[in-house]
């Protein structure tokens, strides 16, 4: 039993560890499949982190936090689409610069603001997201295999893990179901196609940058009002970027793409559980090896097993119809 | 004659240095076809577009059914009714029919229902019009004729009452071409108006009912159709006269240099394209491949310029063997003085992201005459460029442009001049004129016949039956991965076309 213990409780925190994964995932699943790389995932997230948890503690409440979060993010997305829809400059470029930018804002105002070493006061209960004790969660703890599975996995976590992953189904609903996703879909293919249809492929681009915006808003909030009590510097530690490898390895679809969280936040929750013991057969594994596991699965899945993933045909390219 | 559903005053246009289009006036009565010709780079495309609200005209104004009207995007002008398929279709590739069909004409926000209507729209338009196409179906599966039934269908189930058709026959095969005529003339005779590109004048004699002319930016006359004659307006397109069928001597048949032997070559999917093909070409003479497109000739250029993979045969190039199952290395092909033109030159025949200057010596970057110890002698490529444009009258003549900003026609001419002026022994060439203007075809045609002239061997593939018969010594029919026939150039039209249609080769079989 105690391996089933012990099994549940990786599990458990797989789910914890992915939803920033994801959220930040489905976030750069808008804009590329509108055809807008997105490096800046990073960024947006750390903003987004910031504002969450330094609203949330001066105004003591959550959703006033959430609700900053998502606005400062979605204001970067609007710079990313000014730089790169309206003046089409290059993506990666943009996306980079806000990455620096958010880095380096986050700790000034931090420090100028709240003078704890780039750090937001610690929240307090109510300015953060409580875990959500499902009904009957207690009573059927000791029930076997069911019960820790309805307590630990599916009942005890914040209202953001449940927003992820209904944005699964929601996104997927959104792209292949709503007049909205359609045009994201063929303006991220050939915006030529988008623009003699009669539709702006710049306000397109646009609404789905404020998407990306939503989404990782949202996963900043998540990282520092759910998982860590207030805002630390750097604390997305490069989950933007493996959100993109998530998205390459999900091939731009919204499913793969929680299979494909879940699979790194397993990576991550079972590194954090093996450190320092040894595994049977092979030894100690390093912490590092465990943490490049994501980089280095996308880049062998890609190269042999999954097949090719072909990504959105404009993306990265600005659409420029008079040279 | 009715009133005009469509009239340009003064349109304007410039991309940075190039002046598209000056001063602009024409007019189309309703429910007519109204021809456009004018040669590659002219503006047609260019001054159709402004009409459909894809570029902003720079001065000038637009009146359509008799009141001004102002198209800032295809919205507005889908709004007055206004359809047009594109030179470059304009399609999402990887969606379906239905879903190319109702982008940016849906219902509501859900698409449900657009699906539904357009499903049952597309029945109707196909029972009307004969536009089959599986609504169902991903377009980049498609062949090109039917991806092009897709961009009439999308005009049509916007309401188009005036549809711009932009080289629409370009890459039709005769019989598709014939199709989209009928459905045309049907259009025109519910009223609908008709604007259409083309190169083609016999098209234009055959189906238009006035006719205007663009030259360099101008449009220079209008006709009625029945007054004109072919000469006449090639003559106004091109500004000076212009052979129709270049005038050649007889064939001084030399050497084999070239000679494919039960070739066989199959395609990606492992369908046996090329069957069992064997034939010779001699210096000095020009062989053409005639043949409804798709019928193995792509393949056979491909194995021959060792693009391709081939299953089996044996080509031998001066009598020496070209090593084809280990996919020839076409660079060295080229060094032992063959030359080809591929037929796809957005694909294999161009970086359109390059400069022309860089185009022009694509694949021959290595010859020392384009080198400087290890580096690019930039002066020599730019000299070499200036004179490959005076020579193949390149527009605009500008070699630091970049690729994509030529008209379609004149990339064709970037490429021919690259792999003519290198005087290699055998030039294998896949559509020399597609999309070229009448003054430049008859350039390219006394080009190649200049070159068969000076002893070399030429290989020419294309759909142009006409193209064909006035450019080849000898003509070698395909039908199905087979030659099923060879003909001396004095082959009339129908017996070339029994064979393209595969009549005698069944005949044969049974
Ligand atoms: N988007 C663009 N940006 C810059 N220049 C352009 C653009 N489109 C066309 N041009 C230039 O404008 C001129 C007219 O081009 P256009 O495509 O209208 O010619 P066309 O008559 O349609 O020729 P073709 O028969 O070869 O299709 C050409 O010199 C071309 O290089
Ligand atoms: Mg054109």
């Amino acid at each position: 039993m105690d391996i089933f213990i012990a099994i549940v409780q990786i599990l458990d925190s797989t789910i914890r560890l992915s939803v920033p994964l994801l959220l930040a995932c489905l976030a750069g699943l808008y804009s590329e499949r509108a055809g807008v790389f997105d490096i800046g995932l990073e960024g947006k997230m750390l903003v987004g982190a910031f504002a969450g948890a330094s609203a949330a503690a001066v105004f003591h409440s959550a959703l006033i936090g959430l609700g900053m979060a998502i606005l400062m993010s979605i204001a970067f997305a609007m710079v990313h689409g000014f730089a790169s829809i309206t003046h089409r400059g290059n993506q990666i470029v943009s996306g980079v610069a806000i990455n620096f930018i958010a880095a380096g804002s986050t700790i000034m105002l931090g420090q100028a603001w709240f003078q704890q070493g780039g750090r937001t006061p610690a929240l307090q209960p109510g300015e953060r997201f409580e875990a959500i004790i499902w009904p009957g969660a207690d009573a059927v703890r000791d029930v076997p295999i069911i019960g820790p599975i309805y307590a630990e996995l599916i009942s005890g976590h914040s209202i953001l893990v449940y927003i992820a992953f209904l944005m699964v189904p929601f996104t997927w609903w959104v792209l292949y179901r709503t007049r909205f996703g359609l045009r994201m879909r063929a303006v991220g293919e050939n915006p030529a196609a988008v623009d003699t249809a009669g539709i702006s492929v710049a306000w397109l681009r646009y609404r789905a940058l404020i998407c990306t915006g939503i989404l990782t808003g949202i996963a900043g909030a998540y990282l520092s009002m759910v998982q860590n009590g207030g805002f630390v510097k750097d604390m997305t530690a490069g989950k933007g970027y493996i959100a993109l490898a998530a998205l390459i390895f999900a091939k731009w679809k919204p499913v793969n793409a929680m299979f494909a969280c879940l699979l790194f936040g397993f990576l991550d929750a079972a590194s954090i559980r093996l450190q320092g013991s040894p595994l049977p057969l092979i030894g100690k594994v390093p912490a590092q090896f465990m943490q490049a596991l994501p980089y280095v699965l996308t880049v062998i899945l890609l190269a042999g097993f999954i097949g090719k993933a072909i990504p959105p045909r404009a993306g990265g390219v600005p659409y420029v119809k008079e040279r | 004659m009715a009133q005009a559903a469509i009239e340009l005053i003064g349109i304007n246009k410039s991309f940075g240095a190039v002046r598209a289009n000056r001063d602009i006036n024409l007019e189309v009565a309703r429910g007519t076809i109204h021809g456009i010709v004018g040669e590659n780079g002219a503006g047609k495309s260019t001054l159709m577009s402004i009409l459909y609200g894809f570029y902003q005209a720079d001065s000038g104004e637009i009146r359509v059914g008799g009141k001004p009207v102002s198209i800032h995007t295809s919205n507005d002008a889908i709004a007055l009714g206004i359809g047009m398929v594109h030179q470059h279709f304009m399609l999402v590739d990887n969606f379906t029919v239905l879903e190319n069909v109702i982008l940016g004409a849906e219902n509501d926000a859900l698409l449900k229902s657009s699906i539904a209507k357009a499903r049952s729209e597309l029945e109707r338009l196909e029972r009307e019009y004969g536009l089959e196409v599986d609504p169902d179906a991903v377009i980049e599966e498609l062949p090109v004729g039917l991806q092009q039934r897709v961009e009439i269908l999308k005009a049509l189930y916007r309401g188009a009452e005036i549809l711009i058709l932009d080289e629409p026959t370009g890459v039709l095969t005769p019989a598709e071409a014939d199709h989209l005529f009928r459905i045309l003339k049907q259009l025109k005779d519910q009223g609908k108006t008709i604007v259409l590109i083309t190169h083609k004048l016999r098209e234009i004699m055959a189906i238009t009912d006035t006719v205007s002319v663009m030259r360099q930016g101008t449009m220079v006359a209008t006709r009625t159709t029945k007054e004109t004659t072919v000469g006449e307006l090639a003559e106004l397109m091109v500004g000076r006269r212009v052979l129709l069928r270049v005038e050649k001597g007889q064939s001084e048949a030399g050497a084999i240099k070239l000679s494919v032997k039960n070739l066989t070559v199959k395609d990606s999917r492992g369908v046996t394209m090329v069957d069992n093909v064997s034939f010779d070409v001699r210096g000095g003479e020009i062989v053409g491949i005639a043949g409804v497109a798709g019928n193995g000739q792509s393949e056979l250029l491909e194995a021959i310029s060792g693009i391709r993979h081939a299953v089996s045969g044996e080509v031998t190039l001066d009598g020496k063997p070209i090593d084809l199952t280990g996919k020839a290395d076409p660079g060295e092909l080229r060094d032992r003085g063959l030359a080809h033109v591929p037929e796809d030159r957005h694909h294999v025949g161009l970086v359109l992201a390059f400069e022309e200057n860089e185009n022009s010596i694509l694949g021959y970057h290595d010859d020392e005459r384009y080198l400087k110890g290890p580096f690019l002698d930039i002066d020599a490529i730019m000299a070499d460029a200036k004179d490959k444009i005076e020579k193949y009258d390149i527009r605009p003549g500008n070699p630091r442009l970049k690729t994509a900003n030529f008209s379609g026609g004149n990339q064709q001419k970037i490429v021919l001049a690259r792999e003519m002026e290198q005087d290699p022994g055998v030039l294998i060439v896949g559509q020399p004129t597609r999309g070229v203007d009448v003054g430049a075809i008859e350039f390219i045609h006394k080009r190649l016949i200049a070159m068969r002239d000076q002893g070399k061997a030429v290989l020419v593939v294309s759909v142009e039956l006409d193209e064909i018969r006035s450019l080849s010594d000898r003509i070698l029919v395909m039908f199905a991965g087979r030659v099923v026939g060879e003909r001396g150039p004095e082959a009339t039209e129908g017996e070339l076309g029994l064979l393209m249609a595969g009549v005698e080769h069944q005949e044969a079989a049974e």
